[in-house]
């Protein structure tokens, strides 16, 4: 497909005898909000450790603005520009919070020194965590956590930027919160892939949604069109 | 520490080490002294890949005769000079550590620590059917008498010590303050999430593992000269695997002060207790202070320090 | 038609040692295996077991095996305390895979050390009305010391997979293994099974200890090369299978023994270590993992 920035074609990926995808396919334009929702144990983490190279797939193919990165090594996917959250954050607990910034600035955005460090403050200044520069990660709430995921993520110069459930476990403040977060992202020109059970989040977020149930693709469409879905329906309610 | 303090620092304890050589103070002075500085090369050496990246190596002790041993062979076959062995060991010990991280690093790290324990008993077994180095009976290398600068061989091989125990602090202060210590530090907290940052985290892994077995094997390099008698069963002791665990877990792991406090302490410790109470003993003392520290104080003195000082 | 008669041999002693093994891994199985706790100290309980084999057998002349069984209770108990030290500690804390293993690393180096201290680097060895003689079936002459403990390590192999099969406590600790969440619904506590579990693994280092003795003389250094091989019959064997664990014990033991015996016994060690090195790169998961 013309102007995909991310193309998904056919992807497997077995744990022993339990097939977690089977043959999913999907496309992601550039500059997309993109929905990836489905009931629990569907694939949804599967698909995202496997765009991000965290697993390797047993079948299909994964382009990235044309390339074929099925084989890469997930640090170099993050170059490439792909970059996820984690759905509980993972955060260098010894570092400081721009000490965790400073991770992503120099190995996947490659910059040094003083550059490195007024980058992190700036992210941080975007992210709302300014004040937290130099507390250490193990410290931060829940919500402040969730936001250094995500200015982790920026700060490795994304061009698709994957949030594994990023409001997950969060008040309804800190939900819009975050989901403004992700709209001014959006807006400065980063792809993002959200993966979310807080339906009222995707569906005012995303432009176009893929629905999963035990490792199949089952439904693609506007929010519109996924609700009014019977297929879609019955996979999170069952018959 | 900034980069000018550190070099200074270093030129200072060169000059302090070098002057004490000209004291003319008792020769058991550099015997013990020795062992010291030797210790703090291999607990530096450790942390490297332990306390910085968090992968435990058990098997310091293959490490350290695999770099004995290759003294041995060049001084037998060769008469090599002292500057050949130092060399020819660090490159020797960097490949194994390369090696065995090549093949184990992609999996657990618990995988990597088990690979390194069956590897040292591996090395003690080829040492022992190796009959050009002595076998299990050993091998005796002659000390020269004396050397260039200073009065005793034994004076020298201090002072290279000391030199090899700069170099080892420098190398992993250099490591800690750069980049690289700040990625192998992510690794440490995390590694799934460093790898998906941008860090290569197996290359990374690989450099640390080389880096560090070089270390510990160019601290093995002058061994033969000093203790003139070498055998695998003392060359490849349990205790160096210990101590070089012991040392960083009682100084602090994050920094490279911490090993070298260790050290200091721990080997200075053994070196007093070896002549009063009997050597096991002393070893027994070893493993119940490596095991009281990982379970009351797992961050070491400089842990406790900053503790107490509220950070 | 000398090699066919030595390559037989070799393979039946193989066999023979190949389940001692096993029964020495079952610690490593159900600890590493069932409860992912890398208890390296394993091989040296065992070897505590030997040395109390080797006590009683010394002042009572009691036969090895019935001291590895009565000593059983005790090392159950010392398990028990030495998890519940380890879960404090470590496991609560998410540190169990650096602290930990240096805890049991230590520990290791501890109970070596005071068996060194205690009874010197000599080997020793028990004294059993049936452990010098051999048995002859067919052109094959089988040593009683190879026969017996293999007979009883099948027992014991035995006894701990229908203890993990049929009884309550032996599949909920297979189902820790799996989910904890899940047991702790069903109001059992997953602490006291894993504490269970791991007495029950180190309790059969007791029998496994005696066992050792039995095949051949101890001295305290001896666990350092068990513990490629119990780990390697562990993956291996699939982590936690106790078939596996035999059946990969068996294989181990065959490949040792015809190394041993085609190139010389000191390279046994190193067969352990390549064919846990094999295991890690070609099967992760084992012969029978999940």
């Amino acid at each position: 497909m013309a102007g995909a920035l991310l193309e998904v074609e056919g992807l497997t990926k077995r744990f022993g005898g339990f097939t977690a995808l089977n043959r999913v396919s999907l496309h992601v334009k550039a500059g997309e909000r993109f929905g990836l929702i489905g009931p629990n144990g569907s694939g949804k983490t599967t698909l995202i450790n496997c765009i991000s190279g965290t697993l390797r797939s047993e079948g299909g193919t994964i382009l990235f603005t044309g390339h074929d990165i099925t084989g890469m090594p997930a640090h170099q996917r993050t170059r490439l520009g792909i970059v996820r959250t984690f759905q509980i954050p993972k955060p260098f607990a010894s570092m400081t919070v721009l000490g965790n910034l400073r991770i992503p600035i120099e190995y996947a955005a490659h910059r040094h020194g003083a550059d490195a460090v007024a980058n992190a403050m700036e992210i941080l200044e975007l992210m709302g965590l300014a004040a937290k520069a130099h507390v250490t990660a193990a410290a931060l709430t829940q919500i402040e956590m969730r936001k250094l995921e995500l200015a982790r993520a920026l700060a490795a110069k994304p061009k698709l930027l994957v949030a594994d459930e990023a409001m997950a476990g969060l008040s309804s403040g800190e939900v819009d919160d975050i989901l403004t977060i992700l709209f001014r992202l959006n807006e400065r020109g980063i792809t993002i892939i959200m993966i979310e059970h807080i339906m009222r989040a995707v569906m005012r977020f995303s432009e176009r949604i893929v629905v999963l149930d035990a490792g199949d693709r089952i439904a693609e469409g506007t929010p519109d069109e996924i609700v009014k879905n019977p297929a879609v329906e019955k996979a999170y309610l069952g018959e | 520490m900034g980069n000018r303090t550190f070099a200074l620092v270093v030129v200072a304890v060169v000059g302090v080490g070098f002057l004490t050589t000209r004291l003319g103070v008792n020769q058991y002075y550099y015997f013990a002294g020795y062992v010291i500085l030797q210790y703090i090369v291999l607990a530096t050496a450790w942390n490297i890949l332990g306390g910085y990246t968090g992968y435990v190596n058990f098997g310091t002790a293959g490490f350290f005769a695999l770099g004995a041993y290759t003294s041995v062979v060049l001084i037998k076959s060769a008469g090599a000079p002292l500057v050949v062995l130092l060399i020819a060991a660090g490159f020797v010990t960097g490949l194994l550590g390369l090696g065995i991280g090549y093949l184990t690093l992609r999996l657990r790290g618990v995988f990597f620590s088990i690979a390194t324990l069956a590897l040292a008993v591996v090395l003690e077994t080829v040492a022992i059917n190796s009959e050009y180095v002595g076998g299990a009976r050993g091998i005796t290398i002659s000390r020269p008498a004396r050397s260039l600068l200073f009065g005793s061989y034994v004076e020298f091989l201090f002072a290279v010590m000391l030199l090899l125990a700069l170099l080892a602090i420098a190398v992993a202060w250099w490591i800690e303050t750069s980049w690289i210590g700040r990625g192998l530090a992510a690794i440490r907290d995390n590694e799934e999430a460093a790898e998906c940052m941008g860090v290569p985290t197996l290359r990374l892994k690989l450099v640390a593992t080389t880096v560090s077995g070089s270390l510990m094997g160019i601290a093995g390099a002058p061994f033969p000269y000093y203790v003139t008698f070498v055998d695998p069963l003392s060359t490849f002791d349990l205790n160096y695997a210990v101590n070089s665990l012991a040392m960083p877990m009682v100084g602090g792991t994050t920094t490279w002060i911490g090993p070298v406090i260790g050290a200091v302490l721990l080997a200075t410790a053994q070196q007093v207790a070896t002549v009063t109470i009997s050597s096991e003993l002393n070893l027994l003392i070893v493993g119940v202070v490596l095991v009281g520290f990982v379970i009351l104080a797992p961050e070491g003195l400089l842990g406790l320090v900053r503790r107490v000082r509220g950070r | 038609m000398v090699a066919l008669d030595l390559l037989w041999n070799a393979v039946i002693a193989g066999i023979l040692l190949g389940g001692f093994y096993a029964a020495v891994s079952l610690g490593i199985s159900i600890a590493f295996g069932l409860l992912d706790v890398v208890n390296i100290a394993h091989p040296v309980f065992v070897v505590l077991g030997s040395y109390a084999a080797y006590v009683t057998n010394t002042a009572f002349g009691l036969d090895p095996i019935v001291a590895g069984v009565l000593f059983t209770p005790v090392f159950y108990l010392i398990g028990v305390v030495v998890y519940r030290v380890y879960y404090v500690s470590f496991e609560k804390k998410g540190q169990e895979s650096l602290r930990g293993l240096v805890f049991f690393f230590g520990l290791l180096f501890i109970i070596e050390v005071g068996l060194t201290l205690k009874y010197g680097v000599d080997y020793r060895l028990v004294e059993a009305r049936y452990i010098g003689e051999n048995l002859r079936v067919g052109p094959v002459s089988v040593a009683l010391r190879l026969l017996v403990p293999f007979l009883v390590a099948v027992l014991l192999t035995l006894g701990i997979h229908l203890y993990f099969s049929k009884t309550f406590l032996g599949r909920a600790i297979k189902a820790v293994s799996q989910d904890s969440l899940a047991l702790r619904l069903m109001g059992a506590d997953p602490v006291k099974i894993k504490d269970v579990a791991f007495g029950i693994a180190i309790a059969t280092a007791s029998l496994a200890g005696a066992l050792l003795i039995m095949i051949g003389p101890v001295e305290p250094s001896m666990n350092r090369a068990y513990i490629g091989r119990v780990f390697a019959i562990a993956v291996l064997g699939g982590m936690g299978s106790i078939g596996g664990t035999l059946v990969a014990g068996l294989i181990l033991g065959v490949v040792e023994s015809l190394t041993s015996t085609f190139y010389g016994p000191s390279w046994s060690v190193a067969v352990s270590f390549g064919v846990l090195l094999l295991a890690l790169a070609v099967r992760p998961a084992g012969l029978f993992g999940r």
